[in-house]
């Protein structure tokens, strides 16, 4: 796990690779079994638990090579299920980096299943928007992941939508936590948090 | 002594010769004590094997272990233990006839024998399967290199399948085939078996009730292969048997579970076998089989699943 803390809302770093072989005290390098997804799961909540919120949790797939529907389920859907909800232990959001094609399909179903959405950065580079989420919140998502950083009017200019339906958009996207919305209502991508992370001195303060 | 004639191709298709002629009271065991002849065994694939094996754990469940009469085929016999199935047979029949001393393993073995016990065990399997698997699907059936990565979670998501669902072990083993008469091209065969609860047994109490009179092995497939119904009430339960579908789908393969006196699959277009069957001979536990067909150039040298584009019907 790496980690720094811009202002409110640290960045932390998962290797889940580097993980399976840690939690599950084998040398099995792969994601696959509930049981292995269980104890990363189990892994990365006791580490967020002894850092408080908020924070801003990196899932690192880079170095998985399998990845089964099961461990992605334990340890995908059920982390943000346990962490969605108004009783979450603390204010903690994920991001999925280092997502290749082959993890694509696994994270994807489990978070359907679930009704779920989770923002993954792809190995190519670009970052999307996987599970569920309805067609204005997409759009409004693609907006503020191109700005950054916005204020809902400038979503709604970008998108074209209504000022209400783009504050519905922005509900829906920040109670799935695929947003961070500060306490002056501007709205910040997760991988523009994750970007200024990086640079001391920058806030993220939420509500 | 009850002598069982295994049949000279060992099968999924000719597995029930088998079971048929199994004592009753296969649950309990066998009263008499069973010599299973293979002498006359000329072809057998993972299917055929772990039926072999499954059918000899049952006949001894009477206390008395079976016989087993090994092939007369010398290529037969150290094909069996090129898989592990001599190894695999020890614990199970008393054997006669020549053992073969062949290597286990090999690099044309796509999966040998694997017996499936813990969580561990299918951790072994994804390990396992990553030298070998990349170079015979790709040389063998045409696979992309990438497709290693779908085996590996089809063959962890159907081995688990028997740790959450049989309350049993299991075995699984894959090897590739060329199926010249049946298809005109090379497959892939995956099997896997376990001797637990069968389907029926673990959605009854959550299932039985609802469907009423229809309830039995027939229903109990259908709610778990077509509806992803598990025993469990989380949500998240329930999607490996649909990820597999799906995939051996893309792959234009075929998919079939029996358990109990029950048939269940998605038929694609080469195939004609009926995509629901009941009134099988009782078996118990489960029995998975999933063949992958060799991807074949097109005319528009695109590659194509199979001949009638991996249809996958519902019964």
């Amino acid at each position: 796990m790496t980690g720094s803390r811009p202002g409110d809302v640290a960045a932390l770093s998962f290797d889940l690779s580097a993980l399976v072989r840690r939690s599950v005290a084998t040398l099995y390098s792969h994601l696959v079994t509930r049981p292995t997804g269980r104890a990363i799961r189990m892994g990365i909540q006791s580490q967020l638990q002894e850092l408080g919120g908020p924070a801003l949790s990196v899932l690192d797939f880079r170095q998985v090579v399998v990845l089964d529907y099961s461990c992605a389920d334990e340890t995908v859907a059920q982390l943000l299920c346990h962490y969605r909800g108004d009783d979450r232990p603390a204010n903690i959001f994920f991001l999925a980096s280092g997502v290749a094609e082959r993890h694509r399909d696994p994270i994807e179903q489990v978070l359907l299943r679930h009704g779920l959405a989770l923002v993954v950065q792809l190995e190519q580079g670009e970052t999307a928007l996987l599970g569920e989420a309805g067609e204005e919140p997409r759009a409004a998502w693609a907006a503020l992941e191109r700005a950054g950083r916005a204020a809902p009017e400038e979503i709604a200019a970008a998108t074209g939508a209504g000022a209400s339906e783009t504050s519905a958009a922005l509900d829906a996207l920040a109670t799935r936590r695929v947003i961070l919305r500060t306490s002056a209502g501007t709205c910040v991508a997760l991988s523009a948090l994750l970007r200024e992370g990086r640079r001391p001195g920058d806030s993220g303060k939420t509500d | 002594m009850k002598i069982v004639t295994v049949p000279s191709s060992l099968e999924e298709r000719t597995f029930d010769q088998v079971v048929q002629q199994l004592p009753p009271g296969d649950a309990s065991g066998a009263s008499e004590r069973v010599l299973f002849d293979a002498r006359k065994l000329r072809w057998v694939d993972p299917y055929g094997m772990l039926g072999l094996l499954a059918a000899g754990q049952v006949a001894g469940r009477g206390g008395e272990r079976p016989l087993l009469q090994l092939p007369e085929s010398s290529e037969v016999g150290s094909y069996l233990a090129r898989m592990g199935f001599m190894r695999q047979a020890e614990p199970i029949f008393d054997t006669h006839g020549a053992t073969r001393r062949a290597q286990e393993g090999g690099s044309d073995v796509l999966l040998e024998i694997t017996p499936v016990n813990s969580h561990g065990d299918v951790h072994e399997v994804v390990e396992r399967v990553q030298g070998a698997a990349t170079v015979i699907l790709a040389r063998q059936l045409q696979y992309p290199a990438s497709a290693v990565v779908q085996f590996s979670v089809i063959l962890s998501e159907v081995c688990q399948n028997i740790l959450e669902h049989a309350d049993a072990g299991g075995w699984v083993a894959a090897q590739t085939y060329n199926w010249a008469q049946r298809l005109g091209r090379k497959v892939a065969v995956i099997a896997v078996m376990d001797l637990g609860i069968g389907f029926r047994g673990s959605l009854a109490s959550g299932q039985a009730a609802r469907w009423g009179e229809r309830w039995g092995d027939a229903a109990a497939l259908e709610a778990a292969f077509l509806h992803g119904i598990t025993r469990f009430p989380d949500p998240g339960r329930g999607q490996g048997l649909q990820q597999i579908r799906k995939q051996v789908g893309r792959w234009g393969g075929r998919f079939s579970i029996r358990s109990g006196t029950a048939e269940i699959a998605d038929i694609p277009g080469w195939d004609d076998t009926p995509p629901l069957q009941s009134g099988l001979p009782p078996f118990p536990g489960s029995q998975i089989c999933i063949v992958l067909p060799e991807r074949v150039e097109t005319e528009g040298n695109a590659p194509a699943a199979g001949p009638a584009g991996g249809r996958a019907r519902r019964p």
